[in-house]
């Protein structure tokens, strides 16, 4: 398989990384052929979300003719790039499709119905040499992203967020190593197309100032090297070298490459750039060329075709081919099993063969007991230590996994579970059979989850504090005035006046209008509120303020001793208390609730052996079910979430999904940003779908959230659901009338 | 549903167990030439009650047999247990022992990966404490006595306690090495000639039979060593430990101190060092953790050989420092990835 080419001796010194394993490669199923074109299928699903961060925002409708590299979708904001229709044809469909990713779930994709032809339309091709010459970085990194290039090595980040060079990099680092098993599309690439690579390279050295280009490569690919030390010779690319690194997984790991090539460990939370290093794959720099050169926007990739398939090999495919179509190209044969999608050691198992190809999707291996046997069952850890000598990111995997299954979440971030990059070295060697990398999902995923309900929470308890505090106070306020109005006539009042009756209930209409004006505000205001600490205390200050001001009132009323004065504040005082027992009264009842639905939620929770995430999925989804349904924003949370509104039964998952959505409105954009950052650095390709949910449910849930607030409140004060407006309206007039009875008495009395 | 890796590498636990009682083999044969037959009688009523005592437990505890059974811990803690016990001792003996290593060491700690005692050194320390007389007979090396006892008279011996007519126990009886020292020091004061030939005949340079025992011990656990079954880490700071503070000792006053080859080779030193100190169920992982804890066991294995009541002091030394092992695991973490210097800045 590995034809052993006498390769020229390294130039440049090679560094080690701590463990790594040596899977079989199984490169050789599919690295004989050449690169061959895929057909054009005669339907496209391109997904919009095509990057980390957010998801494209869709130009086009549907019934609309497109052609090949037309603009679908605009990039939406800074870490986003643009989509584009990978070939002529007309929009079908714009929907949620289930896509590439291991959750299955749906995303927002334009479906397109391709005519055949394959029509270019017109190009905006960018004049990027003066660009480049001018030292113009920004005209590049825009059309780049107007472009849709994206890292393509699997991580999909979008590339002009790392072409922005400050003062010079000292080592660009280019990633041919193609660690993982199977897979051949960068081998390939190199072989036969090293020259386009080598000019990416180029432009990508010069943007960044780099001076030093170091292109890494495993040294199973010797004609890889070989094409690549050519057309790097013949660049005349100052201080540029391939370098052959040992193979062993993960060295295509960028942290791994870089730490390969310059010995710098890039720590987790920190970026490359900081230590003056910037790792590009090697398909990446060639798609940077392409776009540049050609006005070609990234519309296909190449994708290795392996595993249980008649003709192996790679294909260049356009983005949003079927994978069956792709398989039915290679020859798929009856008996697979299933189909990973990636490579062998961190790739997933396809949902469905009928998504579209995406542009992190560089392998896709049908699955079969051939090359695939089933795995032994899990037996327990026997502490042998083999995971900690094989972690590359050098952490006691043994010590995790005890954590997360125990569910110590704290005990495990402080072993520094988040620095862990799901490589999966540690499962291979484990000789109990032991999943560790689920069980390491499982734990991130659980404390993401108990983080944003921790924000969530808080953020609901200030929203409830507040709210409470200006119910009584709207109470309080609305009571000293019809005391104030009522005392000075109290005959016309113990007459029971029409007249004033309809007065102080227009006065209460009033009241219950500004009341409900006020809502909005709130509404508009709460999702700013955020977890900022600086606005929380501002609320809280107002809320002092205003506290005070009303003592002031309440100060002055009693000190001026007029006749209202003393009735005022005795029907305050009666009021305020018996407002008081309804709500605690309310509030007792919430509690009782809420500590069933608790118990509910707890005893699954606690019962379950703390194995299964997809089981823990569940949970949460089960969770989140129960509280949703507790505040009644079951609805809204369902419609955020884009599926079909009151279909609880089908909703399971989509409150998965809702789980992981309301987190997002609660953290200030700039720390959701970061999270989501790293969250994307961790999982890498797999977390397509976690900022896609976000744009989807930002907003929405968000209000959704602040309404349901208010319905809450008003079921606590009204202790009635206020969802029957007919029944409310009637609760109100009856509550009204018994006011003005109440307030005629008193005036009376008076 | 099936998640990534997608490939897991062929050494499963049955692999690793079955290399481990492997590379007892040597050992063993070393053992039946010394000994004769009786210790494979040892081993074979050791594994038949720990698989017994596994299955019980097993079945207890309402666990699926076939993968527990077959996965080879039991036997391996079988076989260390039946080669620390004398070889000629009653049958009863071993399988207690056993017995107690299997149920009460590991199953009532929760089964294989949760035990934190060394299940083996547990069968032998409740054994030493509750019988030591018994414990003590061991029976010469056959080539010494001027009574050869045949097969047939070893598993008389064994299963009744019946020795061939006109022959006692002290004439085939002998102390081991490490016992010969500690009686030499109590009734002599000082070391004087019991040293000779105990484990070194002619001037020291050839093993007698106890050491040859050692070197195959040696030879196996050299073997799990470069198979990468066993770390470097705890058997050579378990050796290093032992020896270095025995050749201190040695070196400050002969008289009353053996050498430190005689602690390395004598007693459970060898076994120990490759076998038991090894468990890694039962000691720290880190590397830094699995240096400390090796050296403590040497350096406490010495001091209760010296000055404790028991001749040796392996199983005390492991079982006291396995309660220290996550302590030690705490303190000795590596640094991960790029965390190694403070401000990694280039």
């Amino acid at each position: 398989m590995n034809a052993p080419v006498n390769l020229p001796a390294n130039t440049q010194p090679v560094y080690r990384f701590h463990g790594g394993v040596h899977p079989p490669e199984m490169k050789h199923l599919s690295s004989g052929s050449p690169i061959a074109a895929a057909p054009v299928p005669a339907r496209l699903v391109v997904p919009l979300q095509q990057s980390i961060g957010n998801r494209a925002k869709c130009l086009v409708s549907v019934g609309e003719d497109v052609k090949k590299g037309q603009l679908l979708a605009a990039a939406d904001g800074t870490v986003s790039v643009a989509v584009h229709a990978p070939t002529s044809g007309r929009v079908v469909a714009i929907d949620g499709q289930i896509v590439a990713h291991p959750s299955g779930l749906p995303e927002l994709c334009v479906t397109i119905a391709s005519d055949g032809r394959d029509e270019w339309g017109e190009r905006s091709p960018l004049d990027w040499r003066a660009a480049l010459e001018k030292g113009d970085g920004k005209t590049i990194r825009d059309y780049l992203r107007d472009m849709g290039v994206v890292g393509l090595g699997g991580a999909v980040f979008p590339s002009h967020l790392k072409l922005g060079g400050r003062d010079g990099l000292e080592t660009l680092v280019i990633n041919g190593a193609e660690c993982e098993p199977f897979i051949t599309c960068d081998d390939r690439l190199m072989r036969e197309r090293a020259g386009e690579i080598v000019a990416g390279i180029a432009i990508v050295a010069q943007l960044l100032a780099a001076r030093q280009v170091l292109v890494g490569i495993e040294d199973n690919k010797p004609e890889a090297v070989a094409a690549m030390r050519e057309a790097l010779a013949a660049s005349g690319i100052a201080n540029a070298h391939v370098v052959v690194v040992p193979t062993l997984y993960p060295s295509g790991g960028a942290k791994q490459l870089i730490k390969l090539l310059t010995n710098k460990e890039v720590p987790s939370g920190v970026r490359s750039t900081d230590l003056g290093v910037q790792c590009f794959n090697v398909a990446t720099v060639y798609t940077i060329f392409r776009a540049l050169e050609h006005a070609e926007p990234v519309i296909s990739r190449i994708v290795t075709l392996t595993g249980n398939v008649a003709r192996a090999g790679n294909v260049e495919a356009l983005i949003g081919t079927p994978i069956a179509d792709l398989l039915d190209f290679a020859g798929n044969q009856s008996d697979s099993e299933g189909y990973i999608y990636g490579g062998p050691m961190m790739g997933f198992e396809l949902p469905d063969t009928q998504v579209g190809l995406t542009k992190a999707g560089n392998c896709v291996i049908a699955r079969s007991a051939a090359h695939f046997p089933a795995k032994q069952p899990e037996m327990p850890c026997i502490r042998c230590g083999e995971c900690a000598t094989a972690c590359p990111q050098e952490l006691q995997p043994m010590d995790l996994y005890w954590f997360s299954r125990s569910k110590n979440f704290g005990k495990a971030q402080e072993w520094n579970l988040f620095d862990c990059i799901e490589c999966g070295a540690c499962a291979y060697v484990c000789p109990s059979s032991i999943q560790l990398v689920d069980y390491y999902r499982f734990a991130k995923s659980e404390i993401w989850a108990a983080e944003s309900a921790k924000k969530a929470a808080d953020l609901a308890r200030q929203r409830h504090e507040f709210k409470q505090f200006r119910e009584e106070r709207e109470q309080e306020e609305k009571a000293a005035r019809l005391a104030a109005r009522a005392a000075p006539k109290p005959e016309a009042a113990a007459a029971v006046d029409p007249d004033k009756a309809a007065k102080i209930k227009a006065a209460m209409e009033r009241a219950a209008a500004a009341k409900a004006s006020a809502a909005p505000v709130t509404e508009t205001a709460s999702p700013a509120v955020s977890v900022d600490d600086d606005k929380a205390a501002k609320i809280r200050a107002a809320m002092e303020a205003a506290a005070a001001k009303k003592a002031a009132r309440a100060a002055a009323e009693a000190d001026g001793e007029t006749p209202a004065a003393k009735p005022a504040a005795a029907l305050d005082e009666e009021k305020a208390a018996k407002i008081r027992a309804a709500m605690e009264a309310a509030k007792a009842r919430k509690a009782a609730a809420e500590g069933c639905a608790a118990e509910a939620v707890a005893t699954p929770a606690e019962a379950k052996p703390a194995i299964d995430p997809e089981k823990a999925a569940k949970i949460r989804a089960a969770m989140e079910a129960a509280k949703a349904k507790k505040e009644g924003r079951a609805p809204a949370v369902t419609s955020a979430a884009d599926t079909p509104a009151g279909d609880t039964a089908l909703a399971n998952d989509d409150q998965g999904v809702a789980a992981d959505t309301p987190v997002k409105p609660a953290i200030d954009p700039e720390k959701a940003a970061k999270i989501r950052a790293a969250m994307e650095a961790a999982k890498a390709r797999k977390e397509g779908r976690e900022p896609v949910a976000a744009p989807v449910a930002d907003t929405p849930v968000g209000d959704a959230e602040v309404t349901n607030d208010e319905q809450g409140v008003a079921a606590d004060t009204s202790a009635k659901p206020a969802i029957d407006a007919d029944k409310a309206a009637k609760i109100r007039a009856a509550m009204d009338a018994a006011k003005a009875r109440k307030a005629a008495k008193e005036g009376g009395e008076a | 549903m099936i998640t990534s890796p997608f490939f897991v590498k062929p050494t499963p636990l049955q692999v690793v167990m079955l290399k481990v009682a492997a590379a007892l083999l040597p050992a063993i044969a070393v053992y039946v030439h010394v000994f004769g037959i009786g210790i494979l009688v040892q081993l074979a009523l050791a594994t038949a009650t720990a698989l017994a005592t596994e299955a019980a437990c097993l079945k207890l505890r309402k666990y699926p047999l076939k993968p527990f059974l077959t996965d080879g811990s039991a036997i391996v803690t079988a076989w260390l247990l039946a080669l620390s016990m004398p070889p000629l001792g009653g049958w009863w003996m071993v399988v207690l022992a056993t017995f107690i290593a299997i149920a009460l060491a590991k199953h009532l700690y929760g089964g294989l990966g949760q035990n934190p005692f060394n299940p083996a050194m547990i069968g032998f320390a409740v054994m030493i404490v509750s019988f030591p007389a018994q414990m003590s007979r061991w029976v010469a090396p056959l080539a010494l006595p001027a009574v050869d006892l045949d097969a047939g008279d070893q598993l008389a011996y064994i299963f009744t306690g019946s020795l061939p007519d006109g022959l006692s126990f002290d004439a085939i009886a002998s102390a081991t090495p490490l016992d010969t020292v500690k009686t030499a020091l109590i009734q002599h004061g000082n070391l004087g000639e019991v040293l000779h030939g105990l484990l070194f005949s002619s001037g020291g340079m050839l093993p007698s039979q106890m050491g040859w025992i050692a070197l195959a011990y040696l030879a196996g656990g050299l073997y799990l060593l470069f198979s990468r079954i066993i770390p470097w880490q705890t058997p050579l700071s378990f050796l290093a430990g032992l020896g270095v503070l025995a050749g201190g000792m040695y070196a400050y006053d002969p008289n009353h101190y053996t050498s430190p080859l005689f602690h390395l080779f004598g007693g459970a030193a060898m076994l120990g060092a490759f076998f038991i100190v090894t468990d890694p169920v039962t000691g720290p992982t880190t590397p830094r953790g699995r240096l400390i804890y090796g050296a403590l066991i040497g350096i406490l294995t010495y001091c209760i050989r010296v000055y404790g009541g028991y001749p040796d002091g392996v199983a005390f030394a492991v079982i006291i420092m396995n309660i220290a092992a996550p302590f030690i695991d705490q303190y000795t973490q590596p640094a991960v990835f790029g965390r190694k210097t403070k401000g990694a800045k280039a």
